[in-house]
């Protein structure tokens, strides 16, 4: 059969995030950031306080991004966004996408008073938390957004992490935003569906992304995607959405896999013993579970 | 149009006069009459502008940052603990080079709490890279508003500018206030059009990490842009004097020139300042003021020559560098010696807290200086 298939590609050709760039080998918020502009498009300004993306988009006088882009203090991003978005609406300017761009200290942590002022009074933006599970630009330490049981500097071996990462999704739900997302890097057509979608809505947009970091995680560069991949399989991020309160789950896994083998790709997990990864499992497990009924009740 | 208002009051309409676009800010006293005064303007549809009711002061800084990057002229108020929470985005505004203008209520900082008159808050801000204004009436918290952001969006100057006004001596006193026509103030203030923003047309990173081979150059432009300013508010002064009828500089002589004792004030102090001249002139001393306007760029210049020919320079200040002495007796002792000049000066720190400086609490002070030592730091008035 001589049927001329025709390639229909959902994600945009064009680059916004240029080469030359300063992240690490294998970095997860680099690829984060590449989809979302390809998604977003250049009629956008994005504000950046202090995270990896701070140092990535590259030195004065440099800006690999080639958009707007406004570089600010650690807990500000959702206050300088807000600042912007209300700024241009009062100059009558109704287009422009606004973006704040931070990790997960910069959101979980320190910018979380600004981030709910702004998820309260509903901004007209888009927050997007490349989420790497710790302080990665200063030196891997931990942040309320570290899992149990990780290493970090500040969470020496002999003191893991003890404690579950901050249900800040929850919390945004909470504030009655019309719109947030999770979304994994290993999910390129999935995220750049869900940035399209936030960019059309008005209010509070927010979007979690699931980014992993070879160089605070321990594991190794060429491995990025299938970690990013293995987490949403694991259950340990599922993929959803939730519209006006209405959860929908992207990906369900035909057959959860378990979690020994992420675990084992990365050094931060390494020193963790067979009681650790059982509770692990039975966290993670229990956690899917509330939020498949999340789904069935208020889907 | 001439009207009676509260200091508060004269600062949201100073807002208004300059046609602000925008607006964020977090309520604290005695601010809050600044505030609710302008959510009244914008909901009247009297200021067409956005008004960001934001959950702290450091987010109402943040977000005039924000939106003054992108082109937007940013008004806000705040005062004592919420200027303090502001300190590290205050910075963030004047190395950013934005021209946003703050209305400061000057009080004092807990603990224990007070919510009186005191220039702690805003001298423990000096060093941010606000030019920083000090009031003396209603009339000039008004009128420096909007100079301020014809000094501020000036192309060579770029900074970000602080009016202070004393806690409840002005931000709840009434007075008459003469109001400005918005078409003659348009005149005065053309519309705010930044040759750098953030615009999608000509995207541009601004902030972005900076290696020791460019930061140093940051400042020094800083530095000139200082020296600059100092030129343009006086130009500013007397351009809004030849259109308004009411003249501004840096500093404000009273009576010094066969001056024996020249008192050197700010704020409200300033106004008393000039009564209690006026009283012991009739005793027969010869005794003068020096107001200090602008504290920031600090108008040596302007002060050496109003006290060159003093021979007793008092200095009152109205707030405390702990363990040293008053912040402006330190910096006039500086342009003294910077002129050789080498004069007996009293450091008088008076009227923390919001306690009273009446023209009695004046007269002491000059007793004071009479009857001490030179080249040292009294604090009037404390009880034992």
């Amino acid at each position: 059969m001589n049927e001329k298939k025709e390639l229909r590609l959902s994600i945009p050709k064009e680059e916004v995030l240029q080469p030359g760039h300063l992240a690490c080998q294998g970095c997860g918020a680099s690829l984060a950031m590449r989809y979302a502009l390809k998604a977003l498009g250049r009629d956008i300004i994005v504000d950046i306080p202090a995270c990896c993306w701070a140092v990535i988009d590259g030195p004065f006088p440099y800006s690999a991004t080639n958009i707007p882009i406004y570089h600010t203090a650690f807990e500000t991003a959702a206050a300088v966004a807000s600042g912007v978005t209300n700024g241009l609406k009062a100059i009558g300017n109704d287009h422009t996408t606004v973006m704040a761009w931070a990790g997960d200290g910069g959101t979980f942590d320190i910018g979380i008073q600004a981030l709910s002022g702004a998820a309260e009074r509903n901004d007209d933006i888009i927050y997007t938390v490349y989420d790497n599970e710790a302080y990665m630009n200063t030196g891997i330490q931990r942040s309320s957004a570290t899992p149990h049981g990780a290493w970090t500097t500040t969470t020496p071996v002999k003191h893991y992490r003890k404690g579950w990462k901050k249900d800040l999704d929850s919390i945004m739900v909470a504030h009655g935003i019309p719109y947030l997302a999770t979304a994994s890097i290993a999910y390129p057509e999935d995220m750049i569906k869900k940035y399209l979608k936030a960019q059309k809505i008005k209010g509070t947009k927010f979007i979690h992304v699931y980014a992993p970091c070879p160089t605070g995680w321990k594991s190794d560069p060429a491995m990025t995607i299938h970690l990013a991949k293995m987490v949403v399989e694991t259950n340990i991020f599922p993929l959803y959405e939730v519209e006006n309160g209405k959860y929908k789950i992207n990906i369900k896994p035909k057959n959860r896999k378990p979690l020994d083998e992420y675990l084992a790709m990365q050094g931060r997990f390494k020193h963790l013993p067979q009681e650790e990864i059982e509770y692990l499992q039975r966290t993670f497990d229990e956690k899917w579970e509330i939020l498949l009924k999340k789904e069935e009740h208020f889907g | 149009m001439k009207t009676v208002m509260n200091g508060d009051f004269a600062a949201s309409y100073g807002a208004m006069t300059s046609d602000v676009k925008f607006v964020a800010a977090y309520p604290i006293t005695p601010q809050t009459l600044i505030v609710e005064k302008l959510s009244e303007l914008v909901a009247d549809g009297e200021l067409d502008a956005s008004f960001v009711k934001v959950e702290s002061e450091h987010s109402a800084m943040a977000a005039c940052i924000g939106a003054q990057a992108a082109g937007i002229r940013t008004f806000t108020a705040t005062s004592s603990q919420g200027l303090l929470l502001m300190c590290e985005v205050l910075h963030w505004a004047a190395r950013a080079r934005l021209p946003i203008v703050l209305a400061n209520v000057n009080r004092a900082v807990a603990p224990g709490w007070s919510i009186w008159a005191d220039a702690q808050d805003s001298i423990s801000q000096r060093d941010t890279g606000w030019m920083q204004v000090y009031a003396e009436n209603n009339q000039d918290v008004y009128d420096s508003i909007l100079m301020a952001y014809k000094i501020a969006e000036d192309n060579d100057v770029l900074l970000p500018m602080m009016v202070n006004l004393d806690a409840f001596f002005l931000s709840h006193t009434s007075e008459v206030v003469d109001l400005i026509d918005n078409d003659k103030a348009k005149e005065f203030l053309p519309a705010y059009d930044p040759e750098y923003k953030l615009d999608p047309k000509n995207p541009r990173a601004f902030g972005a990490l900076t290696s020791p081979e460019h930061y140093f150059e940051f400042t020094y432009k800083m530095f000139e842009a200082m020296e600059v300013a100092k030129k343009k508010i006086t130009q500013v002064g007397k351009e809004f004097g030849d259109i308004f009828g009411r003249y501004y500089d840096m500093t404000e002589s009273y009576k010094i020139d066969d001056a024996e004792t020249v008192l050197v004030t700010f704020g409200t102090i300033a106004g008393t300042a000039k009564e209690s001249v006026d009283r012991l002139r009739k005793e027969g001393k010869k005794v003068g003021n020096l107001k200090i306007r602008v504290f920031r760029p600090f108008p040596a210049e302007q002060i050496i020559d109003a006290l060159k020919n003093a021979k007793r320079v008092v200095v009152i200040d109205r707030d405390y560098s702990y363990g040293n002495e008053g912040a402006f007796y330190t910096e006039i002792k500086g342009a003294l010696y910077d002129a050789n000049l080498r004069i007996d000066t009293y450091g008088m720190i008076a009227g923390l807290g919001g306690r009273d400086v009446s023209t009695t609490v004046i007269k002491e002070i000059v007793e004071k200086a009479e009857t001490s030592e030179p080249n040292k730091t009294y604090f009037i008035g404390v009880k034992k």
